[in-house]
C-alpha cells in the first residue's frame, strides 16, 4: 500500500498521522532542549550557558544588521559566507572531479583493476592529516582550505561512481547498442543514470565530511570562517560566542542535509518507484 | 533480406554454443526460431543483431554482412523491465533511439504518438516503465522497436515473461502491427504453439551445440486466431511435427 492512497482514503486520520509524526520527531528534541535548559540554569556555569542565552547572543551576532543588508550582521559577512563559499566550492570539486574520474575508472576494468589498491590506500588518509602539507604547497590563503575539502570529501563520490558506473545492468547497455546509440548518449542516458543512485549516495556522505574539513581547514592559520570564530572566541574567553559558533555547525549541517535529501527525492522518483515496484 | 551461413559461435575453444547454423529469412516474412531450453537462441540472435561476433560463418542483412549492428534493425527483449530505461517516460524511452537517427522533433513527436498508438497505449506517454503492468511494458518495448521503423525486428522471447492471457494479446498484436507497419521479424521462442500460430515459418534448432534440424513452412491462413487457427487439424500437425523434432534425442550424450 503505497502513502498515496492512505492519504485518499482517509484523510481525518491521515492529518492526526501527520500530527504525531511530527510531534515524535520533533517532541523529543524539544524536551531535550528544554532539559539543557533547565540544567544549564540550575548549574550557573560559564562554559554551559543555557540555549536561550547561546539563541539571543546568536540574533546580536549574525541577525541584528541594518535593514539595508536584510538585518544580517557583520559576522555573517565576515565568517559565515566566506566558510560557506569555500565548502560549497570545495564540494563541488569533489562532486565534479569524483563524477568525472569515477566514470572514467567505473568503465574500463582495466583502469579500477589498476587504481583500487591505489584510491583505497588514499582514502585511508585522515583529511586533516594533510593540512601541513597543503599549507607548503598553498599557503594560507581560501585556495588551501578549498583544495583541502575537496581532496577530503572527494572518495565517497569517485569510489560510489566507480562502483554505480561499473555495475550498470548488460541489458541496458545492450539495448543501447541494438539501438546504435553513440557513446555520448550512452554516458547520458544510460550509464549515468543508471549508477545516480549509488553517486547520490556518496555525494551525501561526501557533504558530511566536507562541513567537517570546512571547520578544521579554518581552525589553523585562519583569518576568519565559522571554524576560526569558534576557536578565536576559545581564546578570548567569549565562550557564549563559542556555543553559538558551534550551534551554527549543527544548523547548517542539519539544513544542507535536509535541502540534498530533497533534491535526492526529486532526481531519484523513479528510483524509488522501480524499487518498490520489484519488491512487492 | 537475412542470410545466416555456417554459423559458429564458441565462448572457449571447448565451449561450443553453436555448432553449425544456416537459414535465410525472406523480405515480409515472420520467421519463428524454436529449439529446447539453453541451446543457444539467445547467443544466435545476439549474433545477428552484431551484438555477438561469430566464431565462424557469417550473417548478412540486406546483402551486406554484418559486422556491428547494423542500420535498420531493432531488437525486442525479454526481459522488458531491465530493457526499458526506469529513469525515463514511456515516451522518452521511444524516442531516444530517435533522437540519434537525425529524425526532427516534429517527426518523432509523432512517431512517438504512432508506436504509442498501435500498441493500444496513446495516453501513456508520460508513465513511467514501473508504473505499467508487465505486459504494458512489454508493448512499450515493442512500440520503442516499431517506432525505430526497422527493415527487421528481432524478438528475444518477448512473451515468455507475461501471462497466459497478456501473451495472447501480445501474439495478436505483433501479427497486427506487422500487417500494417512493413517489416521482416525474426522471432525467438521456446514455444511451440507460439512459433506455429505466429510464422511462416518455423526453424527448429537442436540441443546445444545447436544446429538447425528442420526449417519448416506452417502454410496457415492469414489472420490467424487464437482459437480457430489452433483447432485447425493442419495447426495441431504441424505443432506435433515440430515437438517430435525437439523432443527426440539427437546425440546418445542427452541425459
Amino acid at each position: 500500500m503505497s502513502p498515496q492512497t492512505a492519504l485518499q482514503g482517509k484523510p481525518a486520520s491521515a492529518v492526526v498521522e501527520g500530527l504525531r509524526s511530527f510531534f515524535v520527531r520533533f517532541g523529543l528534541g524539544a524536551c531535550l532542549i528544554g532539559l539543557w535548559q533547565y540544567l544549564a540554569m540550575r548549574a550557573g556555569s560559564i562554559f554551559f550557558p543555557p540555549p536561550s542565552e547561546i539563541v539571543t547572543r546568536a540574533v546580536e551576532l549574525w541577525l541584528s544588521g541594518p535593514p539595508s543588508r536584510l538585518f544580517l550582521g557583520d559576522g555573517v559577512f565576515q565568517d559565515i559566507i566566506p566558510s560557506l563559499g569555500r565548502l560549497l566550492a570545495g564540494w563541488s570539486l569533489a562532486v565534479i572531479v569524483g563524477i568525472a574520474l569515477g566514470t572514467v575508472i567505473g568503465r574500463s576494468r582495466r583502469l579500477s583493476e589498476l587504481l583500487d589498491p591505489s584510491l583505497q590506500f588514499l582514502r585511508a588518509i585522515p583529511g586533516p592529516a594533510l593540512v601541513p602539507v597543503f599549507i607548503l604547497l598553498l599557503g594560507t590563503e581560501s585556495a588551501m582550505r578549498i583544495v583541502l575539502i575537496a581532496f577530503g570529501s572527494v572518495w565517497p563520490v569517485l569510489l560510489n561512481t566507480i562502483e554505480g558506473t561499473r555495475t550498470v545492468d548488460p541489458l541496458q547497455l545492450d539495448t543501447a547498442s541494438a539501438f546504435k546509440l553513440p557513446g555520448r548518449a550512452r554516458l547520458w542516458h544510460i550509464i549515468l543514470p543508471a549508477a545516480m543512485p549509488k553517486i547520490f549516495a556518496g555525494i551525501r556522505v561526501s557533504l558530511a565530511l566536507a562541513v567537517i574539513l570546512m571547520v578544521v581547514s579554518e581552525l589553523v592559520a585562519s583569518t576568519n570562517g565559522i571554524g576560526y570564530r569558534i576557536q578565536n572566541a576559545q581564546i578570548m574567553f567569549l565562550l557564549t560566542d563559542m556555543w553559538c559558533g558551534i550551534v551554527l555547525l549543527a544548523v547548517i549541517g542539519y539544513s544542507l542535509n535536509a535541502l540534498f535529501l530533497k533534491v535526492e527525492n526529486r532526481v531519484l522518483t523513479w528510483h524509488r518507484g522501480a524499487r518498490g515496484r520489484t519488491m512487492t | 533480406m537475412l542470410t545466416v551461413e555456417d554459423l559458429q559461435f564458441a565462448y572457449s575453444p571447448d565451449h561450443t554454443v553453436i555448432e553449425n547454423v544456416t537459414f535465410d529469412v525472406t523480405a515480409g516474412e515472420i520467421v519463428s526460431i524454436v529449439g529446447p531450453s539453453g541451446c543457444g537462441k539467445t547467443t544466435l540472435l545476439k549474433t545477428l543483431a552484431g551484438l555477438l561476433r561469430p566464431t565462424k560463418g557469417a550473417v548478412q542483412f540486406q546483402s551486406q554482412p554484418v559486422r556491428g549492428v547494423p542500420t535498420g534493425l531493432a531488437m525486442v527483449f525479454q526481459e522488458y523491465s531491465r530493457s526499458l530505461l526506469p529513469w525515463s517516460t514511456v515516451a522518452a524511452n521511444i524516442e531516444l533511439p530517435l533522437r540519434y537517427k537525425a529524425i526532427a522533433p516534429p517527426d518523432r513527436a509523432r512517431l512517438v504518438a504512432d508506436s504509442l498508438d498501435a500498441v493500444g497505449l496513446s495516453g501513456f506517454g508520460d508513465r513511467y516503465p514501473w508504473q505499467l503492468s508487465g505486459g504494458m511494458q512489454q508493448r512499450v518495448a515493442i512500440a520503442r522497436a516499431l517506432a525505430y521503423q526497422p527493415k527487421l525486428l528481432l524478438m528475444d522471447e518477448p512473451f515468455a515473461s507475461v501471462d497466459a492471457q497478456t501473451r495472447a494479446d501480445l501474439e495478436d498484436l505483433v501479427a497486427a502491427v506487422r500487417a500494417t507497419f512493413d517489416f521482416t521479424i525474426v522471432f525467438i521462442t521456446h514455444d511451440i504453439d507460439e512459433a506455429v500460430y505466429l510464422s511462416d515459418r518455423v526453424i527448429v534448432l537442436s540441443k546445444s551445440p545447436t544446429t538447425v534440424l528442420a526449417r519448416i513452412a506452417t502454410d496457415l491462413p492469414r489472420p490467424r486466431d487464437q482459437i480457430a487457427t489452433k483447432a485447425l487439424p493442419h495447426f495441431v500437425a504441424k505443432r506435433s511435427e515440430i515437438a517430435r523434432l525437439i523432443r527426440r534425442p539427437t546425440s546418445n550424450s542427452s541425459a
